[in-house]
């Protein structure tokens, strides 16, 4: 990790009392693509708005390419950021607000120099035809592809995305995320992208930062996310339905759930109480010996989520193909225990094990 | 519906315009016509009329006059009508700029005890204006600032500002900060996000404020009276000064007067009329 780009130290920002940010460390290396996922709150935004320098931190330090940029205002950072509600400026034409960043006192380009950028952005995002319209008369998505050719326009040197496709509708969302992840390949500009969704972090993610109450939780590629999250926040953040976490603890070489029913075998290494993470694909409706009661079904067409209540725990199943279930129906789950996640309760900061 | 609208503007409308339409027609009387005791409506160009006929033999004479300076008076009308213009477009100037720039302060930055301050700003319209007449008198004296354009000026700025303020206020808070954020991204200082977000946004904020600044420095009486008795007269004082003139009052005269001096602030109220109506909607930011 030499050619880390940018670097944030133990950056912590309070409002009051409330901490946003606490103690965040990141870096991001040059061409990559880094997103941050979080529930609403997490202080994404807040992390975003401390880099651009439109907030600025209690403590930490942000280093751009060996450059301290802490106590920089945003205008001498040179990093773009596309808001979440796209702030296009509504009393000028879409030319115009491609326009905007390009006369910046300190930017010194000449007239075609200024043309010529405008043009090309509009052949990248396809929106050469809006040109001239104002920027009041433009659809959620129309807005939305300015406001990146905004960002883009300058050629600044780190992209900073916060939730650009939540206000659109799932349809231009899907569009504009394919759209995303080509352009961010073809600039090769670094980018910190912010979303709570996780088919976005997923799909377009070099690595992802999970954010919980204002800390990291984990920094790692998609897989190792999905596959080795480090603690029950950091799983649940991934994945449809979403895991199902069980608390246990341990008697014989037996997990027992809260109302003392043996639900798996145990490792004997493994702590005496902890909290089992259990994809819903990774357990199958039979083959148990404890009784489940079906009491939702889910049909997303490709799968199936079985909401069931099983030894006093609600837990959800997925199931594939055409196994009809009807509500009210006994199951007998069992679970792939090469697959089980488990988190001991006094190491839940440390590695997974998995068994 | 449509026709019941039209039944509430006509009556209304002739309500509103009826003084207008009386002070024209006393305009153009001569001073016996405008004291005569029986009513006459109907200006005509007949040479003789005969006496209790309902029209009146019209004449611009009462305009002519207003070039002249009246009898007992320094000046004519229209030296006291460019002091009205002066003090009302400096004072209103003064309020917009102030008005908007402290504004903006408490509208965007965090400031100590800023809802006090606010507090404090709006206070200053708690008084009557004229109960602090003496003291003022007594403080301009010091300052030799009885007598000028300045002292007025002064003396509206600071009466306006509070209005100001507030107003300015209400239209800065409801420009999103997004607008100046984007700004602050692309590249600009806070200063050069003002300029170029804040100040066009607010146009509409402005014009509503200087409207109201200039009708209340325009017809404002007591002071101008209090404070002035050679120089920087404005026309209300002018106005009441003809009444102890002992050829009588100069009714077609005063009416003519007053017509002229309605006109800039029509013309003004005209000129802002687009931003008057909220008609600017912010519709590039998605909530």
């Amino acid at each position: 990790m030499n050619n880390s780009f940018l670097k944030i130290d133990n950056l912590s920002k309070n409002y009051g009392e409330t901490p946003a940010l606490s103690d965040v460390s990141l870096s991001l290396h040059t061409e990559e693509l880094l997103v941050i996922l979080g529930p609403t709150g997490a202080g994404k935004t807040t992390l975003l708005r401390t880099i651009a320098g439109l907030e600025t931190a209690d403590t930490g330090r942000i280093t751009v390419n060996g450059t301290d940029i802490t106590h920089q205002l945003p205008a001498e950072r040179d990093i773009a950021l596309v808001f979440q509600n796209f702030s296009l400026y509504p009393n000028k034409t879409v030319r115009q607000n491609l326009a905007f960043p390009l006369q910046a006192p300190g930017r010194n380009l000449s007239k075609t120099d200024i043309a010529n950028r405008i043009s090309h952005t509009a052949d990248l995002l396809r929106i050469t035809p809006l040109l001239d319209r104002p920027a009041t008369h433009l659809s959620g998505g129309e807005m939305q592809r300015v406001a990146i050719g905004r960002a883009i326009v300058r050629q600044p040197q780190l992209f900073l995305l916060d939730e650009p496709l939540t206000n659109l509708d799932a349809k231009l969302r899907e569009v504009l995320r394919v759209e995303l992840i080509r352009l961010q390949r073809d600039l090769r500009t670094p980018m910190i992208y912010v979303t709570h969704d996780r088919i976005e972090a997923l799909s377009m993610g070099d690595r992802i930062a999970v954010l919980s109450e204002g800390k990291i939780l984990q920094i790692g590629t998609p897989e190792e996310i999905y596959q080795q999250p480090n603690s029950p926040i950091v799983a649940r953040q991934l994945g449809y339905p979403p895991i199902n976490t069980i608390d246990v603890h341990k008697q014989q070489n037996q997990w027992f759930t809260a109302s003392n029913q043996p639900i798996m075998a145990a490792d004997p290494n493994a702590p005496s109480n902890a909290t089992l993470g259990i994809r819903a694909e990774d357990i199958s409706p039979q083959g148990g010996e404890i009784s489940a009661t079906i009491e939702v079904i889910e049909d997303l067409g490709a799968s199936t989520i079985l909401l069931a209540n099983w030894a006093g725990q609600s837990i959800q199943i997925s199931i594939s193909g055409e196994q009809q279930w009807h509500v009210g129906d006994e199951i007998y789950p069992s679970i792939d225990p090469d697959r089980v996640l488990v988190w001991g309760e006094a190491q839940s900061e440390s590695e997974p094990a998995l068994e | 519906m449509k026709y019941l609208r039209w039944l509430v503007i006509i009556p209304y409308f002739c309500l509103a315009t009826l003084p207008l339409c009386w002070l024209f027609f006393t305009s153009l009387k001569t001073q016996e016509a405008a004291i005569s005791p029986t009513a006459s409506l109907i200006p005509s160009t007949a040479e003789n009329i005969a006496p209790g006929d309902l029209t009146f033999s019209a004449t611009l004479d009462a305009y002519r006059k207003l070039a002249t300076p009246h009898t007992g008076k320094a000046h004519a009308f229209f030296h006291y009508l460019f002091n009205s213009v002066i003090i009302g477009l400096l004072s209103t100037l003064a309020s917009v700029v102030l008005g908007t720039g402290c504004a903006y302060g408490f509208s965007r930055f965090r400031i100590a005890g800023a809802r006090d301050w606010l507090f404090f700003i709006l206070s200053t319209r708690f008084l009557p204006p004229l109960a602090v007449v003496v003291p003022v008198l007594m403080m301009y004296r010091v300052f030799n600032l009885p007598n000028t354009h300045l002292g007025l000026i002064l003396l509206y700025t600071a009466f306006n500002l509070s209005l100001a303020v507030w107003l300015m206020k209400g239209f800065i808070d409801e420009i999103p900060r997004a607008y100046e954020e984007a700004a602050l991204v692309d590249g600009y200082s806070p200063l050069q996000a003002f300029y170029k977000i804040i100040l066009p946004h607010s146009a509409t904020g402005m014009a509503v404020t200087a409207v109201f600044c200039l009708i209340s420095a325009w017809n404002e009486y007591g002071f101008a009276l209090a404070l002035n008795n050679a120089e920087a007269v404005t026309v209300p004082v002018y106005f009441a000064g003809l009444q102890g003139n002992i050829q009588g009052i100069p009714w077609p005269q005063i009416a003519a007067g007053v017509l002229i001096f309605v006109v800039p602030i029509a013309v003004f109220t005209v000129l802002v009329r687009n931003h008057l109506l909220r008609g600017v909607t912010f519709g590039t930011i998605k909530q």
